[in-house]
C-alpha cells in the first residue's frame, strides 16, 4: 500500500473539528425536541383524535417512515424554492430532519401513551385520586418511563443522522471533515479522526443519557 | 407552478427517464440485498466467533465485540467515506457500486450481529443446559437447540432492518453511486422540477419500502403466533 | 466403593460461599434426598455433580473415578455416568416427545438408531406416555413433560440419576404422577439423588435424608430420624415451617 499516514495533518484541524461537532449536536438537539413535540401531538391525533385527524397524522407518519430523510430534505432543499419559499440551508435540513424525527417520535410515544394499562388506572380511582391526581402520579411517571430508553436510544441516531446535513454543506462533523480535506488531501486520517469523535461522542451522550434515566426518571438505561 | 408541471410532466414520463429510474432502483436493491444479505452471514459468523470459549480465542472475541460496537457508533456516511479512501489507497480501480455494498455489509454486519445475538440469548438457559449435560458439543447446541429455537425471533427485526436500509441506500448517491437518489439528482440537474423529481423518486422508494414492510410486520405476528401455540 | 463419593466440596458464585465442606457418600441403589430451604446449595450441589459448576475446593468421585473439572474428557465422564433432570424448560421445544428421547443417544452415542427408537417407546410407555410419541412439548402438560424429562434421562442408561425439584413448578394436581413415576424407578434400584420440597414424598422414598441450610450439611440420617425427630435446631426450625401444612 502506497499511502503514507500523516496523522499529525488531521490533528491540527482538531479545533475547527471541534467545532462542527457542537454544531452536530446543535442539529441533534433542535430536531429532537422539534420532532418530540411534533410526536406529541401526533401520538395525541392517533390516539384521541377523530376520524380525519387519525388518518392524516397515520399518513405523516407512514410516508415520513417510509422514505428517505435525504430526499425528504433534498424536496425542501430544492423544491421549496420553486414554491417561492426561500430558506437558508441550515433551516431546510433541519426541518427535513425535524419532520423525519417526528414521524418516528410519533410512533414511540404512541407506544408509551397506550402502555398506560386500564387496571393501574383502576387502582387508582379505587384509591380516590381524582383525573389530575392519576395524571400526575400514575399515568404521567410511568409513560416516562416507558418512553425514555427508546427516546435515549433515538437521540443517538440523530445524533448519527445528522451527519446528513453535510451534503448540503453545512459544516458539522462530517462536513468540516469533507472541506478541511479537500484542501489538506488526508481525507482518510481525517475521517478516521471523525469516526474517533462521533464514537465518543455517541459514549458519552449514551452515558450521560443512562445516568439520567437511571436517577431522574429510575429506568435501567443499558449504560452502552 | 402548476404549469410548470404539466409542462414537465410528459416529458418526464418518458422512456428514457423511466428506463434511467428503473436501472437505478434495481440498483438500489441489489445493493441491499447483497449487503445486508451477506451482512446477515457475517453478522452469524461474529456471534459464533464473540461466544467461542477458550482463552486462546479472547483476541479475537475482543476484535470482534470492539468492531461491534464501533461500527454502530458511527454514521454510515462517515463509513462509506472511509471504505471508499480505504479501498481507493489500496486499489483505484474498484467500482463504486461494490464500494458502496461494502459499505452496506460492514455496517450491517454489526447491527445483524446485535439482532441474532438477542435471539440467541432468548433461549432459556436451561435449554442449553440441558444440552449440554446431555454431552453436547457446542456446534451440536447451536444445531439442535439455539438455532431452531431462536429464527422466529431473529427474521423479523432482520428483514425489517433491511427494509429499512433500502432508505439508508439513499446515501451512497453521495460518492457517485448510480441508484435511485443519484438518477433524481441528474434528472434535476437535466432542468426537471425539482418538486417534480424528487416527489417521483420520493414515492418510489415508498413503493420499494411499504408494503415490504408491511410483510415484515405480517411475518412477525406470524412468527410470533406459531410460537405460542 | 461407594457409588457417588462427595468430599469436602466447596463452591462459590463470585465471591459468594454457596457450599461448604459438603461431603457425602451414596452407595448403589440408595435413594438420598436434599432437602432444606431456598438458597441452601442443594441445587448448586447437583449443578456442580453435572458439571455446570466448578467446585472451589474438595474433590467428587464417581464409582472411584475422580471427576477432574478442568478436562472436558472427565466432565463428559461424569456426564456420561449421571443424569439429570431440571426443574422445568427440560424439554427441547422445537421437537416432539420421540425426537427429545433418542436424540442424544443416537446423536451424541452413537447408538443404533433403531434400538434407540425401541428403548425410547419402551421408557414412555414406562412413564405413562404411550399415546403421545409424536406430540410436542407445548401440547403436554407440565407434568406430562417432566415425565418426559425423565424418561429423555433414562435414555442413556445413566448409573445416578439427579432430581432436581422436579415438581416445584407444576400444579398441583400434576405433582402426583410424576412423584409416582419417581416411585417407580426407585423399585427398579435406580440410584437417586433427590432435591425436593414434598416432605411426605421424600419421606417415603429415601434412604437417606440430608438437610441443608446456607451451603452447609447441617444434618443427615435415615427420614425417620432427620424429618420426624431433627436434631439441630435449624433443622427443627425449618421442619416445623414445612411441616406445617
Amino acid at each position: 500500500m502506497n499511502y503514507t499516514f500523516q496523522f499529525g495533518e488531521a490533528f491540527k484541524e482538531f479545533p475547527l473539528l471541534l467545532s462542527g461537532a457542537v454544531v452536530t449536536m446543535e442539529l441533534a438537539f433542535l430536531s429532537f425536541w422539534g420532532g418530540t413535540l411534533i410526536g406529541l401531538a401526533g401520538a395525541t391525533a392517533k390516539i384521541y383524535g377523530g376520524k380525519f385527524t387519525r388518518t392524516l397524522a397515520g399518513w405523516y407518519v407512514t410516508f415520513f417512515t417510509n422514505t428517505p430523510a435525504l430526499l425528504q430534505i433534498y424536496f425542501l432543499y430544492y423544491g421549496l424554492p420553486e414554491f417561492g419559499i426561500l430558506l437558508p440551508a441550515f433551516g431546510s435540513v433541519l426541518l427535513g430532519l425535524t419532520l423525519n424525527a417526528g414521524a418516528y417520535l410519533t410512533e414511540i410515544q404512541r407506544a408509551g401513551f397506550i402502555s398506560v394499562r386500564r387496571t393501574e388506572l383502576e387502582a387508582a380511582e379505587t384509591l380516590g385520586m381524582s383525573l389530575t391526581q392519576q395524571l400526575r402520579f400514575v399515568i404521567v411517571p410511568h409513560i416516562a418511563k416507558t418512553i425514555y430508553p427508546p427516546l435515549a436510544n433515538f437521540f443517538i441516531l440523530l445524533v448519527l443522522g445528522s451527519s446528513i446535513a453535510a451534503i448540503f454543506t453545512i459544516d458539522e462533523l462530517t462536513g468540516v471533515a469533507i472541506n478541511v480535506s479537500t484542501e489538506n488531501y488526508r481525507w482518510l486520517e481525517m475521517f478516521i479522526v471523525v469516526a474517533g469523535m462521533y464514537i465518543v461522542i455517541t459514549f458519552i451522550a449514551s452515558f450521560l443519557l443512562a445516568m439520567v434515566g437511571r436517577y431522574a426518571f429510575r429506568v435501567k438505561v443499558k449504560m452502552f | 407552478m402548476i404549469d410548470r408541471l404539466a409542462n414537465e410532466i410528459p416529458r418526464f414520463f418518458e422512456y428514457y427517464t423511466m428506463a434511467l429510474l428503473l436501472k437505478a432502483m434495481a440498483a438500489t436493491l441489489v445493493m441491499t440485498l447483497v449487503g445486508c444479505g451477506f451482512g446477515f452471514v457475517g453478522g452469524f459468523l461474529i456471534i459464533i466467533l464473540r461466544q467461542t470459549p477458550g482463552k486462546l480465542w479472547l483476541p479475537l472475541r475482543l476484535v470482534v465485540i470492539t468492531y461491534v460496537e464501533i461500527f454502530r457508533r458511527i454514521p454510515f456516511l462517515v463509513i462509506l467515506y472511509l471504505v471508499l479512501f480505504f479501498v481507493q489507497a489500496l486499489a483505484s480501480d474498484v467500482s463504486l457500486f461494490v464500494i458502496a455494498t461494502v459499505g452496506i455489509f460492514m455496517l450491517s454486519i454489526a447491527y445483524t450481529s446485535e439482532i441474532i445475538r438477542a435471539g440467541f440469548e432468548s433461549v432459556p438457559r436451561q435449554q442449553i443446559e440441558t444440552a449440554t449435560v446431555l454431552n453436547f458439543s457446542r456446534w451440536k447446541i447451536l444445531r439442535y437447540v439455539i438455532i431452531p429455537q431462536s429464527w422466529p425471533v431473529i427474521i423479523p427485526p432482520a428483514f425489517a432492518f433491511m427494509v429499512g436500509f433500502i432508505k439508508d441506500t439513499a446515501l451512497v448517491s453521495q460518492i457517485g453511486v448510480l441508484e435511485l437518489t443519484f438518477a433524481g439528482k441528474i434528472l434535476n440537474n437535466r432542468g426537471y422540477s425539482a418538486v417534480l423529481v424528487f416527489g417521483v423518486i420520493l414515492l418510489f422508494y415508498f413503493a420499494l419500502s411499504y408494503p415490504l414492510s408491511r410483510l415484515g410486520a405480517w411475518l412477525e405476528t406470524k412468527l410470533a403466533s406459531s410460537r405460542n401455540k | 466403593m461407594h457409588h457417588l463419593e462427595i468430599n469436602k466440596i466447596n463452591a462459590s458464585y463470585g465471591t459468594l460461599p454457596v457450599l461448604r465442606e459438603v461431603s457425602l457418600t451414596v452407595e448403589k441403589g440408595e435413594i438420598v434426598s436434599l432437602v432444606g430451604p431456598s438458597g441452601s446449595g442443594k441445587s448448586t450441589l447437583l449443578r456442580a455433580l453435572m458439571g455446570l459448576t466448578k467446585p472451589t475446593g474438595g474433590e467428587i468421585l464417581i464409582a472411584g473415578d475422580k471427576i477432574n473439572y478442568d478436562s472436558k474428557k472427565s466432565v463428559a465422564m461424569a456426564r456420561d455416568r449421571m443424569a439429570i433432570v431440571f426443574q422445568q424448560y427440560n424439554l427441547f421445544q422445537n421437537m416432539n416427545v420421540l425426537k427429545n428421547v433418542t436424540l442424544a443417544p443416537v446423536e451424541i452415542k452413537r447408538w443404533p438408531a433403531k434400538e434407540v427408537e425401541e428403548h425410547a417407546k419402551y421408557l414412555l410407555d414406562k412413564v405413562g406416555l404411550s399415546e403421545k410419541y409424536n406430540a410436542y412439548p407445548d401440547e403436554l402438560s407440565g407434568g406430562q413433560q417432566q415425565r418426559v424429562a425423565i424418561a429423555r434421562a433414562l435414555a442413556l442408561k445413566p448409573g445416578i440419576l439427579l432430581l432436581d425439584e422436579v415438581t416445584s413448578a407444576l400444579d398441583p394436581e400434576l405433582v402426583t404422577e410424576v412423584l409416582d413415576t419417581i416411585k417407580g424407578l426407585a423399585k427398579d434400584g435406580m440410584t437417586m439423588l433427590i432435591v425436593s420440597h414434598e416432605m411426605a414424598f421424600v419421606r417415603e422414598i429415601s434412604s437417606k435424608v440430608v438437610m441443608m441450610d446456607e451451603g452447609q450439611m447441617v444434618e443427615v440420617g435415615p427420614p425417620q430420624k432427620i424429618i420426624d425427630n431433627p436434631t439441630s435446631d435449624r433443622a427443627k426450625e425449618f421442619f416445623s415451617k414445612v411441616l406445617r401444612h
